[in-house]
C-alpha cells in the first residue's frame, strides 16, 4: 500500500490535538482565479485545516442560491476548467501540508473523461474530490480510478439516507464522510436539527472515517455546538455570501479572514 | 438481436449506456420510493382504470387519426395522417402525463405537487390535474418565460396554482428544472415533483414515456383498424421528447416502421442558435441523467434557441439517445423558418393551427411524403394546438422579408 493520504494524515493529527477540522468552501474563479488564490491564502492563515474548492457549474442541483450565484459569477468571469486547474496547482504548491478537495458536478468530470479529469486533479495537487451528483450506484468505476491515482473520493450521507445505505455509502468513500446536516440544499440556517446529533452517533457505529458536517452552518455558536460530535465542520454559503457585497477587494479578503478565524476559534485551541 | 428494443430501461434505469440517476444523495431515497410506488401502480388494474377513465372522459381520448388529404395532395406522394393531440383538453399531449403523475401523487399519499414549465403548457396541464384532484400546486417558471407567456401564467393562477418566477441562470426552462429539483430536495417527504418530459433521473423518463405511450398505442391500433396495416413512417417533434417517446415507443419493435424525430434547428448550426441536441450535442450529464446534451468542452450547458419555447431545451430524454445510437430512430432538424412554413401550411391546407413545436414536423413530413409512393402511410404526431403561438407567429411573419 502507498503512504497515508494527505487527508488521513491531517485528520490523524487533529484527532491527536483533540479538535475538529475547519473546512471552508471557496468557489474557484469568483470573482477571478487570482482573487480565489488570495482567499485561499487568507483562509489558511486564519486556520483552515482543509480547503474545499467548488468548480463552477452552469446547472448545479445540490447547491443553494448563494453558491449558484457564485458559480454564475465565476463562469461569466470566464473561469474554465484548464485555467482553474492551472491556478489550483499554485495554491496547493504554496500550502503543501493542507489537503485541497475538489467539489465538481459529474457533468464536468464526465465531459473531460473520468481518467483525464482525475489526472488533472492529481496534477493540480488535489487530495480528494466530491462529486455531489454521483450516487454510489454509479460511483464504483470512478472510485476505483480515484483510488488508483491516490485521490480520496469523498461520499455524502444525508438525513434521508437510511442506516443500511449509509453503511454502503461509507464503504464506497474515503478521506472523510460528508454529513449533510439538513434535507435540502446548501445555505446558511440558524438552527441545527436535533436528529443530526443522533445520526452522527449512529454513523460512528458504522465507519471509522472522519465525520464532517456541512450544509447550513454559518455561525461560530453552531460550530461550537457541533464540536464534541464531529471531526470537521464545512462552511460554504456563509463565506461565499461575503463576496456578494460591494466593497473594496482587500476589505472582502479581510472579512473572509475574520469570519474564518471566528469559526475556527469556536472549534477549540 | 434477441432482446426487443422496447424492453428498456433496466432496473438501474439504463437505456443502453444512457439514463441512470445522477442526483444528490438526498434524492436517491425519494427516487427509489417513487420507482417502487410507480411499479405497484403500473401493475394495479384499479390505478390503470382510473387513469384510462380520466384520459377518456376528462382529457378527450382517444384522439382521431386524421387523413390530411389536402396536405397529402400538396406534398404529392405518401398519405399523411395526423394524430390529433391538439384536440386534447388544455391543447396538448402534456395532460396525459400530468393526469398520470398527479393520480400517482394521490396514491403515494403526498399532499403537494411541484412542477417546472417552459412555455407554460406543462404548467397549465399540471395545474389542471391538481385542480381536478384537489392538490395544491406550485409551478417554477423562468422569469423570462413568465414575461413571454402571460396567458399561460394567467391560466395557471386561475386554476389555483402558484407560479414561482425563477431569476437564476438563464431564467428559462432549465433553471426552472434546477429550482424545482431544489424545492424537492427539501420537501420530498410531502411533495411529488411532476416533471414535464422524458428527462431527469430514473424513473421519470420511463414513467413519463409510459403515460405518454397512449399516443402511439392508439395510433398503431387506428392504423391497423382503419388502414389494415402499420404505417411506413412515424414522425414527431423532439425537445425533451415526451410526445415523441409516447408516439415512438409502441412502434420501436415494428422493424418495418421507420421512425423520424424532428428537433429544433433554430436559426443556424452555431452554438446558441438552435436546440437540436441529438443532431449537434454530445453525451453528457444534465438534470440527473446521462444523455445527449448541448454543452461546451468543460461540460457546461450551452445556451439554446428555438422559435418554439417547448423545444428550447439543451437536453433530451435518455431513451432518444438510446434510439439514436441503436440506429432505430433518425433525428433531423427543422429550422425556425421551416416551423413558420409548417404553421402556415397546416393552417391553410387542413384548417389546423398547430403549436410551433408541431409545426417543425409538418414541413419534414411533407418532404418525406414527396419521396414516397402514394400507397405509403406517414403518421405525424400533432402534439398541440397553436392558439398560444399566434401572437408570436404574427410578429415573426411581419419581421420576415417577403418573397
Amino acid at each position: 500500500m502507498s503512504s497515508p493520504s494527505l487527508l488521513a494524515t491531517r485528520f490523524a493529527a487533529l484527532r491527536q490535538a483533540g479538535r475538529p477540522a475547519f473546512i471552508p468552501f471557496l468557489t474557484a474563479g469568483d470573482p477571478s482565479l487570482t482573487a480565489t488564490g488570495e482567499l485561499v491564502d487568507a483562509v489558511i492563515q486564519a486556520g483552515a485545516d482543509v480547503v474545499e474548492i467548488g468548480f463552477p457549474y452552469s446547472d448545479p442541483l445540490a447547491d443553494g442560491p448563494v453558491i449558484q450565484a457564485s458559480y454564475t459569477r465565476a463562469l461569466r468571469a470566464g473561469c474554465r476548467l484548464a485555467s482553474l486547474l492551472e491556478a489550483a496547482r499554485t495554491w496547493t504548491a504554496s500550502h503543501p501540508e493542507t489537503p485541497f478537495v475538489a467539489m465538481a458536478a459529474y457533468s464536468i468530470a464526465y465531459r473531460r473523461g473520468i481518467d483525464d479529469f482525475l489526472a488533472g486533479l492529481k496534477e493540480a495537487g488535489f487530495a480528494g474530490l466530491i462529486l455531489p451528483d454521483l450516487p454510489i450506484e454509479e460511483a464504483e468505476a470512478v472510485r476505483a480510478a480515484a483510488t488508483a491515482r491516490g485521490l480520496d473520493l469523498i461520499q455524502l450521507v444525508t438525513p434521508t439516507t437510511p442506516l443500511d445505505r449509509a453503511r454502503s455509502v461509507a464503504e464506497c468513500g474515503s478521506g472523510f464522510l460528508y454529513v449533510v446536516s439538513v434535507t435540502g440544499v446548501t445555505g446558511a440556517r440558524r438552527e441545527l436539527p436535533q436528529e443530526l446529533i443522533q445520526q452522527l452517533e449512529q454513523l460512528r457505529g458504522l465507519t471509522t472515517l472522519p465525520l464532517c458536517v456541512g450544509f447550513g452552518i454559518s455561525a461560530p455558536d453552531q460550530a461550537a455546538l457541533l464540536r464534541p460530535h464531529v471531526d470537521g465542520v464545512i462552511v460554504g454559503s456563509a463565506l461565499v455570501r461575503l463576496l456578494e457585497q460591494e466593497r473594496p477587494w482587500p476589505a472582502t479578503v479581510a472579512e473572509v479572514r475574520r469570519h474564518v478565524a471566528e469559526l475556527r476559534a469556536a472549534l477549540g485551541p | 438481436m434477441s432482446t426487443r428494443l422496447s424492453a428498456v430501461p433496466d432496473a438501474a434505469g439504463r437505456y443502453g449506456r444512457f439514463g441512470g440517476q445522477y442526483v444528490p444523495e438526498t434524492l436517491t431515497f425519494a427516487l427509489r420510493q417513487l420507482a417502487e410506488a410507480y411499479d405497484e401502480a403500473r401493475s394495479d388494474p384499479e390505478f390503470q382504470r382510473q387513469f384510462v377513465h380520466l384520459l377518456h372522459n376528462y382529457a378527450g381520448r382517444p384522439t382521431p387519426l386524421w387523413f390530411a388529404e389536402r396536405m397529402t395532395a400538396e406534398a404529392g406522394g405518401a398519405r399523411i395522417f395526423l394524430k390529433r393531440g391538439d384536440l386534447l383538453h388544455t391543447g396538448a399531449h402534456k395532460i396525459n402525463n400530468t393526469l398520470g403523475q398527479v393520480l400517482l401523487t394521490c396514491r403515494m399519499g403526498k399532499q403537494r405537487v411541484i412542477a417546472e414549465t417552459g412555455a407554460g403548457q406543462h404548467g397549465v396541464a399540471t395545474a389542471t390535474a391538481c385542480a381536478l384532484l384537489g392538490l395544491p400546486c406550485q409551478v417554477y417558471m423562468g422569469a423570462e418565460d413568465v414575461r413571454r407567456q402571460e396567458l399561460n401564467v394567467f391560466k395557471m393562477r386561475a386554476l389555483g396554482a402558484e407560479v414561482v418566477p425563477v431569476h437564476t441562470g438563464s431564467r428559462t426552462l432549465r433553471d426552472a428544472i434546477n429550482e424545482a429539483m431544489r424545492d424537492w430536495m427539501g420537501s420530498v417527504a410531502t411533495t411529488h415533483y411532476v416533471i414535464g418530459s422524458v428527462v431527469g433521473p430514473h424513473p421519470f423518463p420511463m414513467m413519463v414515456r409510459d403515460f405518454q405511450s397512449v399516443i402511439g398505442r392508439e395510433a398503431r391500433q387506428q392504423c391497423l383498424i382503419h388502414l389494415g396495416r402499420l404505417p411506413n413512417v412515424v414522425m414527431a417533434c423532439v425537445g425533451g421528447g415526451s410526445n415523441a417517446a409516447g408516439m415512438f415507443h409502441p412502434f420501436v419493435d415494428d422493424e418495418k416502421v421507420e421512425i423520424v424525430g424532428v428537433e429544433a434547428g433554430g436559426a443556424g448550426t452555431g452554438a446558441g442558435q438552435h436546440a437540436a441536441t441529438l443532431s449537434h450535442g454530445s453525451p453528457g450529464v444534465l438534470h440527473g441523467s446521462l444523455s445527449y446534451v448541448l454543452q461546451d468542452e468543460d461540460g457546461q450547458t450551452a445556451d439554446v434557441h428555438s422559435i418554439s419555447a417547448g423545444l428550447d431545451y439543451p437536453g433530451v430524454g435518455p431513451e432518444h439517445s438510446y434510439w439514436k445510437e441503436a440506429g432505430r430512430v433518425r433525428y433531423e432538424a427543422a429550422s425556425d423558418g421551416d416551423a413558420l412554413k409548417g404553421f402556415e401550411l397546416a393552417a391553410r391546407l387542413e384548417g389546423i393551427l398547430p403549436a410551433l413545436e408541431t409545426a417543425h414536423v409538418v414541413v419534414k413530413a411533407m418532404a418525406e411524403a414527396r419521396k414516397r409512393p402514394a400507397d405509403e402511410v406517414i403518421v405525424v404526431c400533432s402534439s398541440g394546438r397553436g392558439d398560444r403561438d399566434c401572437a408570436e407567429v404574427a410578429r415573426l411573419q411581419q419581421a420576415r422579408p417577403s418573397g
